[in-house]
């Protein structure tokens, strides 16, 4: 008897056009998302070689990593080179005749939220892009991850991806979460675990009653951070929870189809007698909420504990940690719960969707920042706009928050929106690294909660305490 | 993608782990809508000071490592951001192999697209040439891809594995879009098929 199948190994199997002795395959792919700062070249290469997108209908385009999200942006004030990366992408579109959201238009932001916002991401599917946190569609049960700019254009050319099968990895988290404790909690607390090479090779799926427990909302912020477990993609089974998100989206199958879509979606789950290459097993009630303290996200400790000291670790990471120390200006044996924060930042692809918005609000509302900064930078025109209309902004404002327009702003700073050398920032975003939001910025990766809870106090703390 | 066969060059010690995408090239140099012209921002902040000014302690600024070929590294290197930049920058600078315990996947796949060779051996063994890559301009190594063989400046000789189709595609300088293009009636048939069983999609 053949064992059964992974989830990953169901939408594998359904995607393959071609299978060589060696076990390279070329992989269907049913969506590509597209965004200024990685395809010009692509879209240049395709130009050289005479060549044309094969499925415009399956591939769509968003700017996101460098638009300026203050309110002016439509009067200008782009610097130079963003501005062209972003005309060449609305030019691209238009010759190419993909789907395209401009900046002008309410539907555009983070191409990994617009795309799920849009039905365009639907369980089962395969879904590149050529950004690292493509993973965030994998809460669907769709395989999605990131891609080069040459396989970018490998995709726009050819709708296929060249791809050895990764190793299987279940990661579940058992029970519930307790209050204070959410989505990011989980998915730091993991490469906590692993560390941030552990998933290298693997695709994980993620489950467990606390991972079903979950909003879709919840399930793209685990997805999401995949990549920085080093896994090439993360997915959750479809539930009727993704059914119906999906459900009524402009690009979600209707009528009869939408039928036909639900009996397949239906059998995309990882069979009892799957074989699985590693497995991780991690109690929900166990993870608290957690803060980084260095420069690699596999640096999480729970918001009670103090910074380690470079002495804690083995190998490589005895240095690693005592650079770390060093960029961050953090003292071994120091209460992570006394260092001070001098700007918030609640936004990106990993935390800023509506739920996001409203967890750091619940913290916020009637309290004022104690912090230099702190701004809210919506995942989308839509998001943005739901937000106003539930009276978040409000709050946000009122708290002393700046309210944005879309885009990836200060997760990796490419437009306006970055640290200063030395400024210390509380971040929802997904990288710590060095330089990250700005040369010399130090960033600590948490919930939007305790993103919040942060901007109240002015410095790292225990949202518990506010609840 | 130019072909890769043999390389006989300087190897540069880089001994820290994680060193990633946002390391190698910082995203202020990603606004670019072109490939080449990066390597001047290889590792900026690094290599830099903030008014531009070399940091003589950094490797790639020492006079014998100025035109290193080879990079010596620590695990998991090219972690984080998918940005092809990376190889980019890299190759611009003139570094065609990358040597380390083990890369980020994206990182390591896009530099096969690019004739650059990242070989990933045991620690022990990355050990040996991070040792070797210290001694400066002594620290010249022969990599050969068909042989599969790195040689030590002594002379000793490392074996390393790869992929059959990935060292076929650099021993050949072959562009990945072309091979697939031959398969065309493949993806027509699978497109025929899909289109029948997931008329949604």
């Amino acid at each position: 008897m053949t064992a059964g199948k992974t989830l990953y190994d169901k939408i594998w199997d359904a995607h393959l056009v071609h299978e060589a002795e060696d076990g390279t395959c070329l992989l269907y792919i049913d969506r590509h998302l597209v965004h200024e700062v990685t395809s010009p070249q692509a879209f240049e290469g395709l130009r050289m070689a005479g060549r044309t997108v094969r499925a415009p209908e399956k591939t769509i385009a968003v700017p996101d990593h460098n638009v300026p999200t203050t309110p002016d942006r439509l009067k200008g004030g782009m610097n130079e080179e963003s501005r062209i990366q972003v005309e060449a992408l609305d030019k691209n579109a238009k010759d190419f005749g993909i789907h395209y959201y401009p900046v002008s238009d309410i539907r555009q932001g983070i191409v990994h939220i617009v795309g799920p916002e849009q039905g365009w991401t639907l369980p089962g599917m395969t879904v590149v892009c050529g950004d690292s946190h493509t993973a965030t569609h994998g809460a669907f049960g769709a395989l999605a991850h990131g891609i080069g700019t040459s396989e970018v254009e490998h995709v726009l050319a050819t709708q296929t991806l060249i791809q050895k099968k990764s190793k299987n990895m279940k990661v579940e988290i058992t029970g519930s979460l307790r209050p204070g404790v959410t989505a990011k909690d989980i998915t730091l607390s993991v490469i906590g675990h692993t560390g941030t090479a552990g998933g290298t090779g693997y695709v994980i799926e993620y489950c467990g009653q606390a991972i079903r427990e979950l909003s879709m909302e919840g399930r793209m912020t685990v997805c999401n951070m995949a990549i920085e477990g080093g896994a090439r993609a993360g997915l959750i089974a479809p539930d009727e929870k993704t059914f119906d998100y999906v459900m009524g989206r402009p690009h979600a199958p209707k009528g009869a189809q939408w039928e036909a879509a639900l009996t397949w979606w239906k059998t995309l789950f990882s069979d009892d007698d799957a074989h699985w290459d590693k497995v991780i097993t991690i109690k929900g009630e166990d993870i608290a909420p957690v803060v980084t303290w260095g420069t690699s996200p596999e640096d999480v400790l729970p918001i009670t504990d103090v910074v380690p000291a470079p002495e804690d670790f083995k190998g490589g990471k005895v240095d690693a940690a005592r650079r770390s120390l060093e960029y961050m200006g953090l003292k071994p044996g120091q209460r992570l719960q006394d260092v001070e924060i001098d700007t918030v930042f609640i936004g990106s692809c990993t935390n800023g969707r509506i739920e996001d918005l409203r967890a750091a609000a619940e913290i916020l509302k009637g309290k004022k920042i104690a912090v230099k900064r702190a701004m809210v930078v919506p995942g989308s025109g839509l998001v943005r706009a739901q937000a106003e209309e539930e009276g978040l902004a409000d709050i946000f404002k009122e708290a002393g928050f700046e309210w944005r327009l879309a885009g990836c702003s200060m997760c990796l700073a490419m437009n306006p929106d970055q640290l200063q050398p030395g400024e210390r920032c509380a971040a929802t975003s997904n990288r710590n690294f060095e330089g990250r939001q700005g040369r010399g910025g130090r960033t600590h990766l948490m919930s939007p909660a305790m993103a919040a809870a942060a901007a109240i106090t002015g410095r790292l703390t225990d949202v518990r305490e506010m609840m | 993608m130019d072909k890769f066969t043999t390389l006989t060059g300087i190897a540069a010690p880089l001994p820290l782990i994680n060193i990633d995408t946002d390391m190698i090239i910082p995203k202020q140099f990603l606004k670019t809508i072109k490939r080449s012209g990066l390597g001047k921002n290889l590792f900026d902040e690094m290599r830099f000071d903030q008014s531009g000014n070399e940091i003589p302690d950094f490797v790639l600024n020492k006079p014998a490592y100025r035109k290193a070929q080879i990079l010596v590294a620590g695990d998991n290197f090219g972690c984080g951001s998918s940005r092809e930049h990376a190889p980019w920058a890299l190759l611009d600078f003139g570094i065609r192999c990358v040597i380390a315990p083990s890369f980020a996947d994206i990182f390591f796949n896009n530099c096969f697209k690019n004739g650059i060779l990242p070989i990933p051996l045991p620690q022990e063994e990355v050990d040996q040439l991070m040792r070797d890559a210290e001694n400066g301009a002594n620290a010249t190594m022969t990599i050969d891809l068909e042989a599969q063989e790195i040689t030590r400046p002594d002379g000793q000789k490392i074996a390393f594995e790869i992929d059959p189709f990935r060292k076929h595609c650099l021993l050949n300088g072959l562009d990945d879009i072309g091979l697939s293009l031959t398969k065309v009636a493949a993806i027509d048939a699978f497109e025929a098929s899909a289109q029948s069983a997931r008329p949604w999609v």
